[in-house]
């Protein structure tokens, strides 16, 4: 079982809950789910749509071949019809859009009709639609049900009672008028699954990871992170601050984080534009901050909803002056949720600023998994408070230390005074101007704690034939694609993919000899969602090693797999 | 009971006769009288004549980016809002690069104080116009005369209905401790404007043009009073008001975030116990 279900309509219609309730309904029922978006940047009108893939299998990507397309407006009949695959059905409601069709493949069901009729309100035209694709699918309504009822259940029971019927009106009249049509067969139904998005995994890292405070400005596709930590700041004692603007809020977090508490900021790249002098700012003082940069095609506002891997050679050169940072791109919201972990527990042990890079499509793809270790988390305590500091005979927030490290003393909870400078500085953290203090810092800032800091990061992940001679490589939101790509091409090639998730300091060959593989390959592909390959030139720049080819794409749409695996084709042949 | 003595610092690196020093002199005396020890407070600053006070000083110092004082000092605040926080800055690192945080401080009334050292120049950059240089003045890079309208601090934060705004002047220490102890006990955003002569690059305002022209408000003049306080704020030239020009009692921003009510965030351990069941929100 592989199927994939588009939602079409206008920005405000509903799309997203008709989507997201189905994709909720899948996991809850132990299915694998990956969903995607694809929406325009405004709030009404428009057209956008909603992708649900479900599976009995993992599933990490989506497919352009669709099985059910729910059009709730007229253009998703244009668009969609002719992606529809063999026995795919497009559902629609002839009265809302005021078009008839006869032809097999379309299913005419009034939603708002039905609504109206049990639900007694139009509204609940989208609970009819969910009702109606379980039909389809030949599901049950069980489990639509107790979402129902715990979505509903602050809006009373009136409401609950009028979805439910919604839904059952929707789910009969499927079942009745599909006939020979739908012919899905829905695998058996499992343990339920996790199902979480890259921007939920980002705030849920954080949270885990004692984040106390997040100041940001909104800018798609980060904002997700901010709302989320705002939800839950009443819960968990977090201070969630909008700034003015993102210099405003890169340099309200350094201040959080120099008054003792763990501190994150996050913007897409247009506004860390803006954050750059501040990244500076937190080389110099060493005070540690992490940085969540959701990415989205530029230059200047570019396409502000869509998706794009354009800014890592931004972020890893971003910041005047010279400095250690530490950049992680997770492919997954797994990856997502353990890197923002680590990405915390790095900044605090290095005073060091930490990035999380997303783009959009990692920010709005939801993925199921069997569900988080919360034993694999790392939580260390590496600042000096009260007793622990006023024990030192002497504080110097910059002293020199064997490993460049010297603890981080919170201020105001202890006799000592805590001293920074965004001047060069000496020990003790006043301003100076003499070679040797700045030729000591210097050593101190970087190459004492570069060693280290690269021991931490972790080499690419390899998948698929061990005696690979096709290897694709990539970083960040293309690992499930490459993912199902290596699956879908194993039979006939000997494929395997490395992808890098921790990309700088750049991951040495040492603990896997991941060049080695690449040498004995007889086609080394790059595949990135940008227009440069700024990955490709990392690694010459990083190891000297050169692709053979590379595949990349820069319309703002992610790959799908349909499209990777044709496209590594047309390279093998 | 600190003395003087435990607030020097660093030796400063102004020019000789710069009003900064009275400006360090005072400050140092406030903290004194105050009772404030070194290790309780922090002073931000960020970058400029005025931004290397701290280092004068003995206190938990951030100097950070230029124009950038106000946002650290702020998340300084939201973290430790029982530390007391002071920004040292100068008319350009205020008003000039940091202008829109000024705003948003003042709309926010996060309890910070900020010490602005206003000399009407660009010292540490050597003499080019600042916020605050006098419409016509003539300067290296101001060759045809600063074409700009000179910025009043003080009437913006009227309009801003910035929760204590005052101003003084180097050349009057007795006024200016007074003002800094009201600004430090004022609960809230507190802007304090400081007439000071530079000696090396304003040869206008200087510390005898302010010395001609200061006034301290008289008692009965009322700073809870908006509309007055907007008139006192637009009067610049010939005679020049020093005093409280307006306040008013309004919750801070700390106070109205629930999650610090109990007590500082900083305070607040981080338990994992306590938030692990959030990932249950996902199945």
């Amino acid at each position: 079982m592989d199927y994939t279900i588009r939602i079409g309509g206008e920005a405000g219609q509903g799309i997203q809950t008709v989507g997201g309730t189905l994709a909720g309904v899948f996991a809850k029922s132990g299915y694998h789910v990956f969903t995607n978006q694809d929406y325009e940047s405004r709030v009404r009108g428009g057209h956008n749509f909603y992708q649900v893939r479900l599976s009995d299998k993992p599933v990490t990507a989506s497919r352009d071949n669709l099985d059910i397309v729910v059009a709730l407006d007229g253009e998703s009949i244009l668009r969609y019809e002719r992606a529809l695959g063999e026995k795919g059905i497009l559902v629609y409601d002839s009265a809302a859009l005021q078009q008839q069709h006869d032809k097999p493949h379309f299913l005419n069901v009034p939603f708002t009709g039905l609504a109206e009729e049990h639900g007694g309100s139009k509204i609940m035209a989208n609970t009819v639609a969910v009702g109606a694709v379980l039909g389809m699918l030949g599901m049950k309504l069980d489990i639509l049900m107790e979402i129902i009822q715990s979505t509903f259940k602050k809006k009373g029971e009136e409401v609950i009672q009028g979805n439910i019927k919604a839904a059952t009106a929707g789910h009969s009249y499927a079942v009745d008028n599909c006939g020979e049509r739908c012919a899905f067969i829905p695998a058996s139904q499992s343990e339920k699954k996790m199902l979480i998005d890259g921007t939920s995994s980002v705030a849920l890292g954080a949270i885990m990871s004692g984040c106390k405070f997040y100041s940001a400005y909104p800018m798609t596709p980060s904002t997700g992170v901010m709302v989320y930590l705002a939800s839950r700041a009443g819960d968990y004692g977090i201070v969630v601050e909008q700034a003015e603007d993102e210099i405003a809020a890169i340099n309200m977090a350094l201040g959080a984080s120099f008054a003792g508490v763990r501190a994150m900021t996050g913007t897409s790249g247009g506004g860390f534009a803006l954050m750059a002098e501040g990244l500076s700012l937190a080389g110099m003082t060493e005070t540690p901050i992490v940085i969540f940069e959701g990415q989205r095609p530029g230059p200047a506002t570019g396409f502000p909803t869509r998706t794009e891997q354009g800014d890592l050679l931004f972020i890893l050169h971003a910041g005047h002056g010279e400095f250690p940072r530490v950049v992680f791109a997770p492919g997954s919201p797994e990856q997502a949720f353990y890197l923002t972990n680590k990405a915390f527990d790095m900044a605090e042990k290095y005073q060091i600023p930490v990035f999380v890079m997303s783009d959009t499509y990692l920010a709005d793809s939801e993925w199921t998994f069997n569900g988080f270790d919360v034993s694999k988390l790392r939580y260390k305590e590496y600042r000096l408070r009260s007793e622990q500091l006023n024990a030192l005979d002497e504080y110097k927030r910059h002293a020199f230390t064997e490993d460049g490290v010297t603890p981080l003393g919170v201020p105001g909870c202890s006799g000592h005074l805590v001293v920074t400078d965004s001047d060069e500085h000496d020990e003790e953290g006043h301003i100076v101007e003499d070679a040797e203090t700045r030729i000591k810092m210097t050593e101190k800032r970087l190459f004492k704690k570069l060693p280290r800091i690269k021991e931490e990061i972790e080499p690419p992940m390899f998948y698929g034939n061990d005696r690979p001679e096709v290897v694709i490589v990539g970083w960040g939101s293309t690992f499930g694609v490459m993912r199902e790509a290596v699956d879908d091409l194993s039979g006939e090639n000997r494929i395997a993919m490395l992808h890098f998730s921790e990309l700088y300091p750049f991951p040495s060959s040492e603990k896997f000899d991941y060049l080695g593989l690449l040498r004995n390959a007889s086609l080394t592909i790059c595949v990135e969602n940008n227009a440069t390959g700024q990955f490709e030139q990392l690694v010459r720049a990083e190891t000297g090693y050169e692709f053979n080819r590379n595949i990349r794409k820069y319309d703002g749409r992610p790959f799908v797999r349909e499209e990777l695996v044709s496209r590594i084709t047309s390279l093998i042949m | 009971m600190p003395t003087v003595d435990d607030y020097n610092g660093r030796t400063p690196a102004w020019c000789p006769g710069c009003g900064n020093f009275g400006i360090l002199k005072t400050l140092k005396e406030t903290l004194v009288e105050i009772n404030f020890e070194p290790h309780q407070f922090t002073v931000v600053s960020g970058i400029g004549q005025a931004a290397k006070t701290p280092h004068y000083l003995r206190c938990n110092t951030f100097n950070g980016l230029h124009g950038r004082a106000i946002p650290v000092a702020t998340g300084i605040k939201l973290c430790n809002h029982e530390m007391p926080v002071i920004i040292t800055t100068g008319d350009g690192d205020c008003y000039g690069e940091g202008g829109n945080h000024l705003i948003h401080a003042m709309r926010r009334n996060v309890n910070v104080k900020a010490f602005v050292h206003n000399n009407q120049i660009y010292g540490l950059t050597k003499g080019q116009s600042s916020p605050t240089t006098m419409e016509g003045m003539v300067t290296k890079a101001q060759p045809f005369g600063s074409l700009s309208e000179g910025l009043n601090p003080v009437a913006i934060a009227v309009a801003f209905d910035c929760s204590f705004v005052a101003r003084s002047f180097s050349g009057d220490m007795e006024h200016l401790k007074q003002m800094m102890k009201e600004a430090i006990h004022h609960k809230g955003f507190a802007l304090l404007d400081i007439l000071q002569p530079c000696v090396t690059f304003n040869k206008l305002n200087t510390f005898q043009w302010y010395r001609d022209r200061v006034y301290r408000l008289g008692d009965d003049y009322d700073p809870y009073d908006r509309v007055e306080a907007f008139r006192k704020a637009l009067e610049w030239g010939e005679k020049i008001p020093i005093g409280i020009i307006f306040r008013n009692e309004r919750p801070t921003l700390e106070e109205k975030i629930p999650v610090i009510r109990e007590a500082p965030l900083v305070n607040q351990p981080f338990s994992l116990d306590k938030v692990k069941e959030e990932i249950n929100r996902f199945y």
